[in-house]
């Protein structure tokens, strides 16, 4: 892969030198990239609004209302909400029975205990019975900040994705999230959804229409396309923009679909350039990096570059703090890009 | 479905018939596949007769019928027992249970409720069960049915933590119309339950987590009926019926012989087994 570094653990930042990127690079964003909002706020408000238009939503909790947003619904639906207490397997369990009698769970928690805890009652119970149970998680990826590696679910998207049944869906931002969450209502089957703690600038224009299976293209670039899900949509755009004013055409698409994968927009992707980015906020193995190479390595291969977690564990920081650690950062995708293109 | 004779004695006479059968078409299945859990399915067939020929309000020709009560076998590996059951109950050609554990039959190995009608949910990984049928018995009083739900554990299984999670939940939620049976043989593939890791008390324990517990011999129609009974008319809380059985009750050369637990019958032990259960009077 282009990223030699070797990471150890705990670890070392070996990225960036003085240069800024990612949520410290705000000031670069789009108009609209004002408008900072975090995905669970907007599932907390998307919930709500969801639960006023169909009485079949129920909601379940292990514990955690408060910071995942499903409060709010708790609040204006107590007798469609469930607190499962500490018990995300009984939460899992309880949310597939409910789903056999006509209701519509979503399931909620942070990432990590939700798919890790429980992953084998997502096996068995909902993805083996094909039920219609959505899986909304929040606190996924590093950006959980001071709480640590406990609390930072760096492997949820490889957990679900390699599911059958499954959909994998990682929202860019607040707008999206919340079309995210009715679209996967009026969807029958199982369903992740993978939120943030942090919040994150808005990027999808107003006009946006989310679809399962669909990708949104920004621009298609000419000497590279970065494929991007979450949060690094919005970093892989300041990237886009760095590279831009250096002459280097550099394209975006936000890959929120990762299951079903967009097809069709990320051969046009491939097809357009020999050389893709990946960025997530998620481990390098299993997740959207994942995705795309084993696609593009049989249908049309290109030179693939995954920028993301490089197999180790998070730690306690700030969350722009951590970004920077990891790489996650506009200057490092700008780095790699022009390591790649030797520019 | 079956036509529920009029006094009790001749309905508890009509059940061991029954449960009879049950064991009959069992071990045959069993035999045909050359694998699957003899035991487990034999110690429960009593409940579980008792359940599809007479307490159960269910459809065959309707087997999403809103209204109807739920079983959710949690110890999946019982899977024989509820193929039969489903079959003589009509929900599916007899035929079919001759297909057992075969490539390209719906009669997998354990329950898949994708493949098989009449399957309320697909179970084999134990211990998840009763937390289905928490929220089917939360689904249930959403909809202000009076249905009920039969969840059947084994003992065995209670071992799994997140079976203690659900015995928590059931009892926060209040969920009288829940009923769980624990399939207390006493025996779990590598050895006695009290040898590989206690599971004693049954009864202090699910006690003490808010449930409304009856004991008794799991293979005495009379007893398993009254238990029945009395499981529907409890208030405010989940009841669990702790069924004292024998591991493959009816055949003596596998009663309370732990190698029965995942093995299925030799021809010759079959033949056996049926002469000992009478097949054909």
């Amino acid at each position: 892969m282009g990223n030699k570094e070797q990471k150890t653990n705990p670890p070392s930042p070996p990225f960036t030198k003085g240069g800024s990127g990612g949520i410290t690079n705000s000031k670069l964003k789009t108009p609209n990239s004002e408008l900072k909002i975090a995905t669970r706020d907007a599932y907390g408000e998307a919930l709500l609004e969801l639960g006023k238009k169909r009485n079949d939503v129920v909601v379940l909790d292990a514990d955690l209302s408060c910071s995942t947003k499903t409060i709010k619904f708790a609040k204006l639906f107590p007798e469609r909400f469930f607190n499962m207490g500490v018990a995300e397997q009984d939460m899992i369990g309880t949310a597939s029975g409910l789903s056999l009698t006509g209701k519509l769970p979503f399931a909620s928690t942070f990432a990590v205990f939700e798919t890790g805890r429980a992953w084998d009652q997502i096996r068995q119970t909902i993805c083996y019975s094909n039920l219609n149970v959505k899986l909304v998680a929040t606190h996924s990826g590093i950006t959980v900040g001071e709480d640590g590696a406990s609390h930072q679910a760096l492997e949820d998207v490889a957990l679900m994705r390699v599911l059958a049944n499954m959909t994998v869906i990682v929202p860019a931002d607040g707008n999206e999230t919340k079309q995210v969450v009715h679209a996967i209502a009026d969807y029958y089957g199982p369903v992740y959804v993978r939120l943030g703690r942090s919040k994150v600038p808005s990027v999808m224009p107003d006009d946006y229409q989310f679809q399962r299976g669909k990708a949104y293209t920004f621009h298609t670039g000419k000497d590279v396309n970065i494929v991007a899900m979450g949060i690094m949509v919005s970093i892989a755009l300041d990237a886009a923009k760095i590279l831009k004013q250096d002459g280097i055409d550099a394209g975006v698409i936000n890959m929120s679909s990762v299951k079903p994968l967009d097809h069709e927009q990320l051969l046009n992707a491939a097809k357009a350039c020999g050389l893709i980015i990946t960025a997530e906020e998620h481990s390098i193995i299993g997740g959207l990096g994942s995705a795309v190479s084993e696609f593009l390595s049989e249908k049309h291969p290109v030179q693939i570059i995954r920028v993301g977690i490089r197999d180790v564990f998070g730690c306690s920081g700030k969350p722009e703090e951590l970004l920077k650690l990891y790489g996650l950062t506009a200057d490092n995708i700008v780095k790699t890009i022009k390591d790649a293109l030797n520019r | 479905m079956t036509q529920t004779p009029i006094s009790t004695e001749e309905l508890i006479l009509f059940l061991k018939k029954q449960a009879k059968t049950v064991r009959i078409e069992i071990l045959k299945m069993l035999t045909i596949a050359g694998s699957g859990h003899t035991g487990g399915s034999l110690s429960a067939a009593d409940i579980v007769t008792a359940l599809y020929f007479y307490k159960m309000r269910h459809n065959p020709k309707d087997p999403h019928w809103r209204e109807r009560d739920r079983f959710i076998l949690s110890k999946g590996h019982a899977a024989p027992l509820l193929y039969t059951v489903l079959a003589l109950s009509g929900y599916f050609d007899m035929s079919l249970l001759t297909t057992l554990r075969k490539i390209g039959s719906p009669l997998q190995g354990h329950p898949s409720s994708t493949l098989l009608l009449g399957v309320e949910v697909s179970t084999g990984s134990l211990g998840q069960g009763l937390s289905i049928s928490n929220g089917i018995a939360i689904g249930l009083k959403m909809d202000g049915l009076s249905s009920r739900v039969y969840c059947l554990l084994g003992d065995g299984e209670i071992q799994e933590g997140q079976v203690w999670e659900a015995a928590m939940s059931a009892a926060h939620y209040r969920l009288d119309n829940l009923c769980a049976i624990i399939d207390n043989n006493g025996l779990q593939i590598d050895g006695h339950c009290h040898e590989v890791m206690a599971i004693e008390p049954i009864r202090e324990k699910w006690k003490a987590f808010g449930w409304h517990v009856i004991e008794i011999n799991g293979h005495d129609m009379e007893a398993i009926l009254s238990a029945l009974h009395a499981a529907e008319k409890v208030q405010g809380k989940p009841s669990l019926i702790l069924a004292h059985t024998v591991k493959g009750k009816g055949v003596s050369i596998f009663e309370g012989k732990v190698e029965y637990h995942g093995i299925a019958p030799t021809q010759e032990e079959l033949e056996k087994a049926l002469k000992e259960l009478g097949d054909g009077e």
